[in-house]
């Protein structure tokens, strides 16, 4: 409501011109020698308080049930249910080694480390060739090309997931590392070319102009002289798409059913449907923490690229 | 303004292969065949390589299934046999007719309106309490608060979790015997407060509305701090100094600079809110239950297909997803049309 008439005035808007709409005119008409610093540190003092004890409670909030889930990985099947937030007597690290190897989560782990290395790769180099491509050349058919890809932002991916599956299923890729790891590419790309090809337009061209009449070919300059003067969208957008592709839930469920092959985060949750049945909590906890840990472990190590490679896109 | 860029690497394109300026042809020499097909080659032959194997992989595993999706919705496949027939507008007009179907279209609703409010709204509080929040310091009218990097890194905790992971942390905290909440409430004397959660019919929806704004306040934390920062100091302290208290700055300051990104965040957030796949399918009793009570469209899609062998259906209902994501988006691109704001 306020902000309707902000735009008119806030871009020419000298330091005094915005304020005696919104103050009472009382104190609007102060002499120009009035400091209002007393006035506004006890308020500030106020506000600090009040604004540690919210930000303090919203930190509690996100912590707790992740500590919590830590707590009960250490616990035994009792304790966790005679006492739910009470400490572990002692810390049974062996729930760990069972969720790890006899509940398959180490299985789940590596099959994910592949699936996702693979398709990490794959989706860095072919969405930075589109980019390029898309960002540096003229030809004809190339808005339709870019709006394809960026299009693709924008629908909801339950929507393909029908048709995808039996796509999938005529080409014989269910069920399989490389098929799933195609689909991870695929569904990679909308943002991967839409960030790279602005990160790639706002590179200088000489640079790529010198090296071409030093005689190097396209696909030369692409890769020794483009792709390492792109390396920090590079490695915003290769974050984004690790914890992208790494987090993945629906797409593995309806593409996978082998259980041997697996992923992750779809059979930490088959894993939940049998332990709760069986009663094993303990061991379910811990493959949750298990899970859990080496992402938050990775995001506290990088964790100023983390915010920045995943709220980058939002920038734009 | 962008042009004169491709135009220079275009030109490098056709120059340095061939060694001949592409700008000299004579317009007396007529061109064989074979000469324009080399010619387009020099000229469009890396593009052209470089870009089929992106849009190849592109065009069969999401444009094809998008739009064999809405061409699935009109015909009876069961998605079990490879034999169908066009059956026109029929599985449309059974959604129109199913309860299921209209229960679902009011849960999807309901999220899409909660979910961006609550997290956007919580998202720009605490960012404006980390930007402005701190003791004033000499010099200074706002200053952030004290350790303001740290609160950004524990709020953005549940961002990089997996939703799956986020969804069975909360099903084990909602659960009623050994779980978390109840446990809590129990121990501060609140008894009273105790619940079944998920399994209460009344309460499930929002049960999963809070594990959504749960997961996604970080982010938003963290996008809008960023955009906070990058508005001139100067600003608050002119308003400050007339006398203007913090909450009218907020609204008369950093809301109508920050709108474009807010903007962007509620589309994010209504897409996010829309699908609700994972924590629907992972959390609920059923799922989708207590009786339909968290049904929504992105699961029966799922449950037509996989469970009751009715694809036509799947997709049709996938197809007024779509119908309502884009009513979504236009409504928010109409509601959130406001002159860009230079600084």
């Amino acid at each position: 409501m306020t902000a309707q008439a902000q735009p008119s005035e806030l871009p020419g808007a000298t330091k005094t011109e915005e304020a005696p709409g919104a103050a009472p005119p009382a104190k609007g008409q102060r002499p120009p020698h009035f400091t209002p610093e007393g006035r506004i540190s006890s308020e500030g003092k106020v506000l600090n308080v009040f604004s540690h004890g919210m930000l303090v409670l919203w930190g509690l909030l996100v912590t707790l049930p992740l500590l919590w889930a830590v707590m009960s990985s250490l616990k035994t099947d009792k304790e966790i249910f005679t006492s739910p937030w009470g400490l572990p007597s002692s810390l049974h690290f062996d729930n760990w080694s069972r969720a790890w190897s006899k509940s398959n989560i180490g299985d789940f782990f590596l099959n994910t480390v592949l699936v996702v290395g693979c398709s990490l790769i794959g989706t860095m180099l072919l969405g930075s060739m589109a980019a390029y491509v898309l960002a540096r050349f003229e030809f004809p058919g190339k808005r339709f090309v870019y709006f394809l890809f960026v299009g693709g932002m924008s629908f909801p991916v339950i929507l393909a997931l029908v048709p995808l599956f039996f796509v999938m299923r005529n080409m014989s890729l269910l069920n399989t590392f490389h098929g799933l790891v195609l689909v991870y590419i695929a569904y990679s790309l909308p943002f991967t070319v839409f960030f790279l090809t602005s990160f790639f337009k706002t590179l200088p061209t000489s640079v790529a102009e010198a090296a071409m009449l030093d005689g190097a070919s396209q696909t030369r300059t692409f890769f020794q002289v483009m792709l390492p003067m792109a390396k920090p969208g590079l490695i915003s957008v290769g974050i984004f798409n690790f914890l992208g592709q790494w987090n993945q839930y629906m797409l593995p469920t309806v593409l996978i059913t082998d259980e041997k092959k697996r992923v992750l985060t779809q059979g930490l949750v088959q894993l939940a449907a049998s332990q709760q049945y069986k009663g094993d909590w303990s061991a379910l906890f811990a493959g949750l923490v298990l899970a859990m840990l080496p992402v938050l472990g990775v995001y506290i190590v990088f964790q100023r690229q983390v915010q920045a490679g995943l709220t980058a896109g939002a920038l734009k | 303004m962008q042009h004169g860029k491709h135009q220079s690497a275009t030109a490098v394109v056709a120059k340095v292969p061939g060694g001949k300026h592409p700008g000299a042809k004579s317009p007396r020499v007529k061109l064989s065949t074979r000469q324009k097909f080399e010619r387009a080659y020099r000229q469009y032959g890396f593009p052209v390589g470089f870009l089929a194997l992106p849009v190849v992989v592109y065009a069969i595993f999401v444009v094809s299934p998008f739009i064999q999706s809405i061409y699935y919705s009109f015909t009876d496949w069961t998605g079990l046999s490879s034999d169908f027939k066009m059956v026109g507008f029929k599985n449309y007009d059974w959604l129109l007719h199913d309860d299921v179907f209209w229960k679902a279209v009011g849960h999807n609703v309901l999220l899409l309106l909660v979910v961006p409010l609550v997290t956007l709204g919580l998202g720009l509080f605490f960012a404006f309490m980390l930007n402005v929040g701190g003791r004033s310091k000499k010099n200074a009218a706002v200053s952030g608060v004290r350790g303001s990097s740290i609160y950004k890194v524990v709020y953005f905790f549940p961002q990089v979790l997996s939703i799956a992971i986020v969804a069975l942390l909360f099903q084990f905290t909602y659960n009623p015997r050994n779980g978390a909440l109840n446990a809590f409430l129990g121990g501060i004397g609140l008894d009273s407060l105790q619940q079944e959660w998920l399994a209460d019919p009344k309460l499930a929806l929002w049960c999963l509305m809070v594990v959504m704004v749960w997961c996604n306040v970080g982010f938003y934390v963290v996008l809008f701090s960023a955009g906070m920062s990058a508005i001139p100091k100067d600003f608050y302290e002119a308003a400050l100094l007339d006398g203007a208290n913090r909450i009218t700055t907020f609204f008369k300051i950093t809301l109508p600079l920050l709108w474009d990104t807010v903007q962007t965040g509620w589309i994010y957030m209504g897409i996010l809110a829309l699908d609700a796949f994972a924590v629907v399918q992972i959390m609920t009793v059923g799922p989708g239950g207590p009786a339909d009570a968290t049904q929504v469209l992105g699961y029966m899609v799922y449950t037509k297909t996989f469970r009751d062998g009715q694809a036509g259906r799947a997709t049709a209902i996938g197809v007024a997803m779509l119908i309502v994501t884009l009513i979504f988006a236009v409504i928010v691109g109409r509601l959130g049309r406001r002159e860009r704001l230079e600084y």
